[in-house]
């Protein structure tokens, strides 16, 4: 808890007229709903000229020639920039962190230049007046490939036969971590049953409606670069871009307006985009990039593609004796810059089992690279991975000795009184709500009925099933994450909050804004903690030029840092205010308070001075305040958790559906999430972040794939053939909750944004295999086809 | 490269322009108007953020080109703010918030005023049929679905 020489009052949760836990619309709404947002899309510069990329048509080639004469020609065609051109304005760079012992990647280029290691990789920048006529003079540029092998089946990328992608690295492996916890070889052979099954997890990307955009303008008279950019993390931009330009940080200006979708996807430097910024600063003007469609599904990062061996050990009293994985994912060509492509897989090492009471773990998990668009960070980054696999073991562990899911779970689920507690692989809760959540999600989807109703069904050859998921969360991330590994990639956030001369606030923040809420949850704090009305606070964020420096909105923290940073902020600009009202209306200022944009007494209510009054002495009259007094009307604060490497949440998820044997189709009729982000600082923003992310891993579950053929070329990159969930499939989906407060801020707040994304397939692949259990089949496979489903049953 | 001369409205302005016969409508509003609520995601008629109204009937502007509009009433998402026309529906939105990033939601609007327009009194299911060539990645569709249920009931009442 904070304790400081701030006057004493009511805290920030239980202030009067406090907006914390109320559903506040989000004030930025108005303008998106009207169409005036301001996308990087839609940003047009005096000079401006569009870049379109020649990009890799092989996995793995050699480029032999390129000639780009008849590209020159072409009509609009202001320069085309190869590769080897592009390299002497910016640096290559390797996605490696230090704290991923042996983790290893080779230099990567911003455009290939004697060889493309994925089909869709960038070999020629073609700009142009406009982007149509740079992509007609893209197709006049000729490039000769001499194909090389591609590796593709991430099962033989570590055979010896196989060729190293980059063969100074000697193998495909990238990075390999093993973990043993326990006893597990006694756990093993001393249980009642062992279950041991192979999990896949289809390679699937984010599909943010708005792709990756950026504008880059160098201004050759300031020496100084602008990035407009829909990212999540400027300061991180910043500094890369900085870094490989050879500039200084300060000569980088990042801002970010309104992006169309992040989920990760934008929190990642990209080649093609740092390709843009040296375009720029070569060109001397403003380059604009949008990625169209099919380049997006080519290059935007994809994520998961793991096959995990699962192993558990159960007694037939139901305890849970061990867990073992071992976890092999393909990342593509490079590890992604500059977070990595390892971290999914270490995820998975952390979280597996690390809902349940045993302390037998083992793990061992490998990254290997093949000839394909990279993978790396993207919503709920492992989770769904490490709640599949333990969930559906847990649930093939149940069925084996005849046990109903919700009974197995009741048994070894970390008691809610445990607490604090540490995981097999040292994870530390703080305190978590497994049991509590477990009663509310039965409650709410009436579990005995629906048990009832499905076997009624059942009768009539409707085969429907029940699907349970419990799950734990990283966020609030500390430095653990990236900082410790020599990534400047900042775990702290701050927030500036200042009090204008007509009595109004504003507040510049440094997490950023994709949708979630940022804007709005920053103004419900800072107007509860300093006690004016919403109205009054505009928040900026998303400009390196403004806002304090700090991470941005990812790993599910914007809340939790972000708004911890507003709350002290706003506390401490109250207190700075209080002071000066305290010597203007002759009192302490231990006896004042400001409510509903006053100074008052807290005990009668009484207005002494209206903020507005106060704002207008302290800036037109300071001469009539006693000497000696300087009002400071601007306070910045800075947070970052200290004591909890990570803040962990909680949750369980359910799925109730419907499986058509005769077709494999799976109809979704309802879906269920109880979750504990500790204190709600909006429940109806708090509740569209679930509902969105479990959307998203319901695609995941039924829909979504980026299917790679044996040369390496992506099949279906385009929006016909790659199929999200769109609202006819979706369903209705109820949300709960359970609140513990995280004691590590003031506000209590911990983050919400990944926690539907990491459970909803897991729920959906146990419900599957629960209408299914007349069959005795059982798919631990996503996406789950008709295919796929049909295969299992022996239809096909 | 050769154009033709085409003469259209678009929100009730006369707009005349030398156009080249492959400029699809999106990109005319977006690029030659100014008018980018209209927004582009896939630019192959599957994800329906750039839904806009021609005589009166939506369609998707990636795969209209714009020498088709000639001649035509173009209404984006500028002139039905403008108008007032969706007032209810943008605040019934903006309630239950049932938008995140807002790129889908120009295109989500007309797509659901187009049903509102045609349907009084649309079920869940109906709104979710109307609603699903267009693609949102952040809300989930729910919030959308109850925003655009809650409108049809309030315009019940009035009428």
């Amino acid at each position: 808890m904070i304790s400081s020489n701030q006057p004493k009052c009511l805290t920030a949760l239980d202030r009067p007229n406090s907006y914390i836990g109320q559903s506040v619309p989000r004030p930025n709404l108005a303008r998106l709903l009207q169409g005036r947002g301001q996308y990087v899309s839609d940003l047009v510069l005096p000079r401006m000229i569009h870049v379109a990329f020649v990009r890799s048509l092989h996995a793995h080639a050699r480029i032999s020639a390129i000639n780009t004469e008849a590209a020159r020609a072409m009509p609009g065609v202001v320069a085309v920039v190869t590769g080897r051109e592009l390299a002497d304005v910016v640096t290559p760079w390797v996605g490696v962190l230090s704290h991923l012992k042996g983790l290893k990647s080779a230099p990567q280029h911003a455009m290939a230049i004697d060889r493309v290691c994925w089909q869709g990789e960038a070999v020629v920048a073609v700009l142009a007046s406009s982007r149509a006529l740079a992509e007609d003079a893209a197709e006049a540029v000729e490039v000769s490939y001499e194909e090389l092998p591609a590796v593709t089946d991430m099962r033989s990328a570590l055979d010896p036969a196989t060729p190293a992608i980059h063969p100074d690295l000697g193998d495909n492996l990238a990075f390999e971590r093993n973990h043993d916890a326990g006893a597990v070889d006694a756990a093993f052979a001393e249980a009642d049953e062992v279950v041991e099954v192979e999990f896949v997890f289809g390679r699937h990307t984010g599909v943010t409606l708005e792709p990756r955009s950026v504008v880059a303008d160098w201004n050759a008279g300031e020496r100084r670069l602008i990035i407009y950019q829909g990212t999540q993390a400027p300061h991180m931009v910043q500094n890369i871009a900085a870094k490989h330009l050879g500039l200084a940080e300060q000569q980088v200006r990042v801002v970010c307006k309104d992006v169309g979708g992040s989920f990760g996807i934008k929190v990642h430097i990209y080649a093609d985009e740092m390709a843009t910024y040296g375009l720029a600063k070569l060109l001397r003007r403003p380059v604009k990039f949008v990625a169209d469609r099919v380049e997006s599904f080519n290059t935007d990062i994809h994520a998961r593609d793991h096959i995990c061996k699962g192993r558990i050990a159960v007694n037939r009293n139901g305890s849970i004796k061990a867990f073992e994985i071992d976890d092999l994912t393909g990342i593509g060509s490079y590890s992604m810059y500059p977070r990595t492509s390892a971290i999914e897989a270490n995820q998975v090492v952390n979280l597996v089992g690390g809902q349940y009471t045993t302390p037998n773990y083992r793990a061992r998990a490998r990254v290997v690279f093949q000839n394909k668009n990279v993978t790396c960070q993207y919503r709920a980054v492992g989770h769904p991975i490490a709640c599949s696999v333990t969930e559906g073991l847990v649930d093939l562990a149940a069925r084996r000795i005849g046990m109903d899911p919700v009974q197995i779970r009741r048994l070894n689920l970390i008691g809610d009184d445990a607490y604090p507690c540490a995981s097999p692989t040292g994870l530390r809760f703080e305190a978590l709500s497994h049991h509590a959540s477990l009663q509310k999600l039965l409650q709410m989807m009436d579990y005995d009925a629906l048990r009832a109703e499905q076997a009624r069904l059942r009768g009539q050859g409707i085969h429907r099933g029940i699907g349970l998921a419990s799950f734990i969360e990283v966020t609030n991330p500390g430095a653990a994450f990236y900082g410790v590994g020599g990534a400047r990639i900042s775990s702290q956030d701050g927030v500036t909050v200042r009090l204008d001369a007509a009595g109004s606030v504003t507040c510049y923040t440094s997490i950023t804004e994709q949708g979630q809420g940022s804007e709005a949850i920053t103004a419900q704090i800072v107007a509860s903690g300093l006690g004016v009305s919403i109205d009054r606070v505009r928040v900026v964020l998303g400009d390196t030029d403004a806002t304090p420096y700090g991470g941005g909105t990812w790993a599910s923290r914007a809340a939790g840092i972000g708004g911890e940073a507003a709350l002290q902020s706003a506390k401490m600009l109250r207190g700075n205010i209080l002071q000066v009202a305290a010597a203007i209306l002759q009192a302490r200022p231990e006896d004042l308070d400001i409510s509903d944009n006053a100074v008052v007494d807290p005990s009668s209510g009484e207005r002494k001075i209206e903020l507005s009054e106060l704002a207008r002495i302290v800036f037109f009259r300071p001469d009539t305040l006693p000497p000696g007094l300087q009002p400071e009307m601007v306070a910045t604060r800075h947070f970052v958790p200290r004591e909890y490497g990570f803040a962990f949440t909680n949750g369980i998820q359910a799925s109730w559906l419907e499986v058509d044997t005769a077709t494999g189709f799976v109809s979704l009729l309802n879906h269920w999430v109880v979750e504990d982000c500790g204190t709600v600082i909006n429940p109806q923003l708090v509740d569209e972040q679930i509902r969105g992310g479990v959307v998203q891993g319901l695609g995941a579950a039924l829909f979504e794939h980026c299917i790679y053929d044996e040369r390496g070329q992506l099949t279906n990159a385009n929006m016909a053939d790659y199929l999200v969930p769109m609202a006819a499939e979706m369903p209705d989906i109820a949300v709960g909750h359970v609140v513990t407060p995280t004691k590590e801020s003031e506000l209590g707040a911990k983050g919400a944004g990944e926690a539907g994304t990491a459970g909803a397939a897991a729920a959906v692949a146990n419900a599957v295999n629960d209408a299914l259990s007349p069959f005795g089949v059982s798919i631990t496979e996503i996406p789950l086809t008709p295919r796929v489903i049909l295969s299992a049953l022996g239809r096909i | 490269m050769t154009t033709t001369r085409i003469a259209l409205t678009v929100n009730g302005e006369s707009v005349s322009a030398d156009v080249p016969a492959r400029l699809n409508l999106a990109d005319f509003v977006r690029d030659q108007l100014g008018l980018t609520g209209t927004h582009v995601g896939c630019e192959h008629g599957v994800c329906g953020a750039c839904t806009l109204r021609v005589d009166g009937e939506i369609v998707r502007s990636c795969l209209t080109l714009v020498v088709q509009a000639d001649g035509c009433a173009v209404e984006t998402i500028e002139g039905l703010s403008d108008s007032g026309e969706i007032a209810d529906l943008q605040a019934a939105f903006r309630e239950r918030n049932a938008l995140q990033c807002g790129y889908c939601t120009p295109g989500m609007l007309m797509t659901a005023q187009d049903l509102l327009r045609k349907c009084a009194n649309p079920e869940r299911t109906e709104i979710r049929e109307h609603l699903s060539g267009n693609y949102c990645r952040c809300t989930g569709y729910h919030a959308i679905v109850d925003a655009v249920e809650r409108t049809a009931k309030a315009r019940q009442r009035r009428s």
